[in-house]
């Protein structure tokens, strides 16, 4: 690849001839490349996963809806689960992590840019796999076609008896082959990150990002092999006649449970942790001031992954466990607020005395700081065991999780697009329409999980495809519902955002937002060799080094 | 807000890091590890949970010869590295090809063990869950033996037309790494299978 072949502009990219443009974009082994390669087929799959969402809320408007059949229903929170978790959020966070460690440790590329593009492949198939299953799910039984049994395919619900035909076997085999991708890609960040610094990048030095991948890639290699193991057990049950979820022959539906939570609750940290990295470097920038408390940061990340290995049963406290072991996992899920709360007093100590610029990314940060605090509330409510058997398999928890994933996750994903739009392509994401997304996105995400709480706690469950009027719940679902669709119209204007500003933005430059981390040093975007000579570190901020050499961290750390 | 790369002093101090082929290796370790974690805790918590025989104590009998083939090999291998670290070619080639010998002896000793539980005992994957943990368990284990002969032999090849040399000697490290990690996991096995197991 020539070294030159990222910083053509528009008119050069029309004079090449598309089908070249293609193939070097399909053969990449740039990590840069890779990273927005894993971030356009995210969005993409995002589509398809609010399209499904948007299904489910159509229907759920008001009572006695006909708009879907009951098992198009099951089919759409299924579907709508397992691609906003695996093929929407993973490999977005794995595409910003991609693009960006590689920059901020002056490496030029990961350490196995094969095994890079592999793993991206491997992801992407695995999402068009799960989506085969609407051609091809049927098989020979001619029952049903895409997944219908959750996301968590509870045993014995994903047996052969109970989901014949060929779904099941898609949404096992797509997870399967994503997860070898996952698997892939952490091993590589952590090669990247131990390997491949530049001379001077001290692990005392790695930007906060950097370490929190780290941490999240070492959390990908214990808790997403689970799940594989488990897929693996799934498809010896399914194929060979195994009887490892089989009731009838001794085996045990709850072990599935356990297995599958092994996995489900640790991934939720796998997704967090990357936004906590966003957060540690937009909040700073946005601040005008260091990171607060950088070495307890990283404590309390190591600790988050810790303790988030331990927690998972508090998923199953309605399945009847003992009272011990309702106790230690209340215990334990409580304790994994702590570490969480000191990094959000850090982010607002980072804060405290800065002089704040309310850019767009800040915007979403504050928003995501706000959200996140409580989402971490109605989490630490339902460690509460018998608050849990209450509202387990309630709207309440729908909206609980749905305030981790869009109100923290998302809200952080959006402020890292306009945070590292300029430094991908080179234009600037229009603050205009950014604030018109902020705004709207804002509004349509409070009316729909602030008021889809009640119905929760008015008891109703989740998964149900429609309810009876005249139990209070026909309002609150159609404000939710109108939510949803506010919150549709802001992704428009967002996914509009990235398309004009590509073409029409104005012009970057290196380092818009004066940052002080390594990726901002290089040219946006980034030439194919990321440097033209591989820098040296001295302090945490080597960007303010080299433009304050009269007072450099250096000589405070 | 600059628009001109900034660019950086040449490195002064010396500056190493770990190769990245060991860390990486370490990293598909630990994953490996959980995924044998968890069919190891299936296999433990469906022990004596069989709704109908054959049990364990009825047809496993240790395969003791074979385990000790393999636990070997985890020797052999790390001479025939060490050998070729000082650059004896023949000395690693030589111990390279016992480690397969013995490689292939182990998963030998697996297949006349299934064959005589197949069709002596009637044991299948699908006979009772003794049968379904137990196939999938020591067949996990013998699916990573087989890879590994895999990238053994192909080092072989390669050693045969005098390809492998010291420079090459980081690779092998590498995938004696594996190897050890293959061999560490059967006495995990071995441990719950055919001591705890019966």
């Amino acid at each position: 690849m020539s070294a030159n072949a990222i910083t053509v502009s528009g008119a050069q990219i029309e004079a090449k001839p598309w089908v070249d443009e293609l193939h070097q974009w399909l053969t990449t082994i740039d990590h840069k490349r890779l990273g927005i390669l894993y971030i356009l087929s995210s969005l993409m799959f995002l589509v398809f996963g609010g399209v499904e969402a948007l299904i489910i809320r159509i229907q759920l408007m008001h009572s006695h809806s006909h708009f879907v059949s009951p098992e198009v229903f099951n089919r759409m929170f299924t579907m709508h689960g397992t691609t906003m978790i695996f093929f929407v959020a993973m490999p977005i966070l794995f595409g910003f992590a991609n693009y960006l460690v590689p920059l901020m440790i002056g490496a030029r590329d990961m350490a196995f840019p094969r095994l890079n593009a592999f793993s991206f492949w491997l992801s992407f198939l695995g999402g068009l796999l799960l989506y085969f299953s609407f051609v091809g799910g049927s098989g020979l039984y001619g029952a049903g076609n895409a997944p219908d049994v959750g996301w968590w395919s509870y045993a014995p619900l994903g047996a052969r008896a109970f989901s014949p035909g060929h779904s099941s076997d898609y949404w096992t085999l797509a997870l399967l082959v994503s997860g070898f991708g996952s698997i892939g890609t952490a091993i590589n960040i952590i090669a990247t990150i131990i390997s491949l610094r530049c001379p001077g990048m001290k692990l005392s030095r790695m930007p906060l990002l950097v370490w929190l991948n780290f941490v999240m890639a070492g959390m990908v290699l214990l808790a997403i092999t689970p799940l594989s193991a488990a897929q693996i057990m799934l498809l010896i049950d399914r194929y060979l006649g195994g009887h490892f979820f089989d009731t009838q022959a001794g085996g045990s539906a709850v072990l599935w449970m356990h297995f599958f939570w092994i996995f489900g609750h640790p991934e939720v940290y796998v997704l967090i942790i990357p936004c906590f990295a966003f957060m540690s470097e937009i909040i700073p920038v946005f601040s005008r001031k260091p990171i607060f408390g950088y070495p307890v940061m990283v404590a309390a990340t190591v600790c988050i992954a810790f303790v988030s290995m331990s927690v998972w049963a508090h998923h199953m406290f309605t399945i009847g466990m003992n009272s011990y072991a309702n106790s230690f996992f209340t215990l334990t899920t409580m304790a994994v607020g702590v570490p969480t709360g000191i990094k959000i007093f850090n982010w607002i100590g980072t804060m405290w005395g800065g002089r704040i610029l309310f850019k767009t990314p800040m915007l979403f940060s504050i928003g995501f700081l706000f959200q996140f605090l409580i989402a971490g509330l109605t989490g630490i409510m339902m460690a509460c065991a018998p608050f849990d058997w209450q509202l387990s398999l309630s709207y309440f928890v729908v909206a609980h999780f749905h305030y981790v994933i869009v109100g923290g996750i998302l809200f952080a994903l959006f402020a890292a697009f306009y945070y590292w739009y300029p430094k991908m392509t080179g234009r600037m994401l229009s603050e205009n329409l950014g604030k018109w997304h902020f705004w709207l996105f804002l509004i349509g995400f409070h009316l729909t999980f602030d008021v889809m709480h009640i119905p929760g706690l008015l008891g109703m469950p989740r998964r149900i495809y429609t309810y009876e009027p005249g139990r209070g719940w026909d309002s609150l679902n159609l404000v939710i519902s109108i939510g949803a669709f506010i919150q549709a119209a802001a992704i428009i204007v967002f996914v509009a955002n990235l398309i004009l500003s590509y073409f029409k933005g104005a012009m970057a430059g290196s380092d818009p937002w004066d940052a002080w981390t390594l990726e901002w040093s290089t040219s946006s975007p980034p030439p194919a060799y990321n440097f033209v000579t591989v820098p040296t570190v001295a302090s945490r901020r080597p960007l303010w080094d080299q433009k304050h050499p009269d007072d450099p961290d250096s000589r405070y750390e | 807000m600059s628009t001109v790369p900034i660019s950086f002093a040449n490195a002064v101090e010396a500056w190493h890091l770990p190769s990245r082929g060991k860390v990486a290796m370490a990293g598909l370790i630990l994953a490996e590890s959980a995924i044998f974690t968890i069919f190891v805790v299936a296999y433990l918590f469906y022990l004596g949970k069989s709704l109908t025989g054959p049990t364990p104590r009825e047809v496993l009998e240790p395969p003791i010869f074979y385990t000790i083939c393999l636990l070997s090999s985890s020797l052999t291998i790390h001479f025939a590295a060490k050998s070729l670290q000082r650059d004896h070619r023949r000395l690693f080639l030589g111990l390279w090809l016992l480690t397969i010998a013995l490689g292939g002896s182990f998963l030998y000793g697996t297949v006349q063990e299934w064959r005589r539980l197949i069709y002596d005992h009637g044991l299948t994957i699908s006979t009772n869950l003794f049968g379904t943990t137990y196939y999938s368990l020591v067949g996990l284990h013998a699916f990573h033996v087989t890879a590994g002969l895999a990238m053994l032999l192909t080092v072989a090849v390669l050693g045969l037309y005098g390809r492998v040399g010291v420079s090459r000697s980081g690779h092998i490290e590498v995938l004696s790494m594996y190897w050890h990690f293959v061999d560490a996991v059967w006495v995990v096995v071995f441990t719950v299978v055919y001591v705890l197991g019966r």
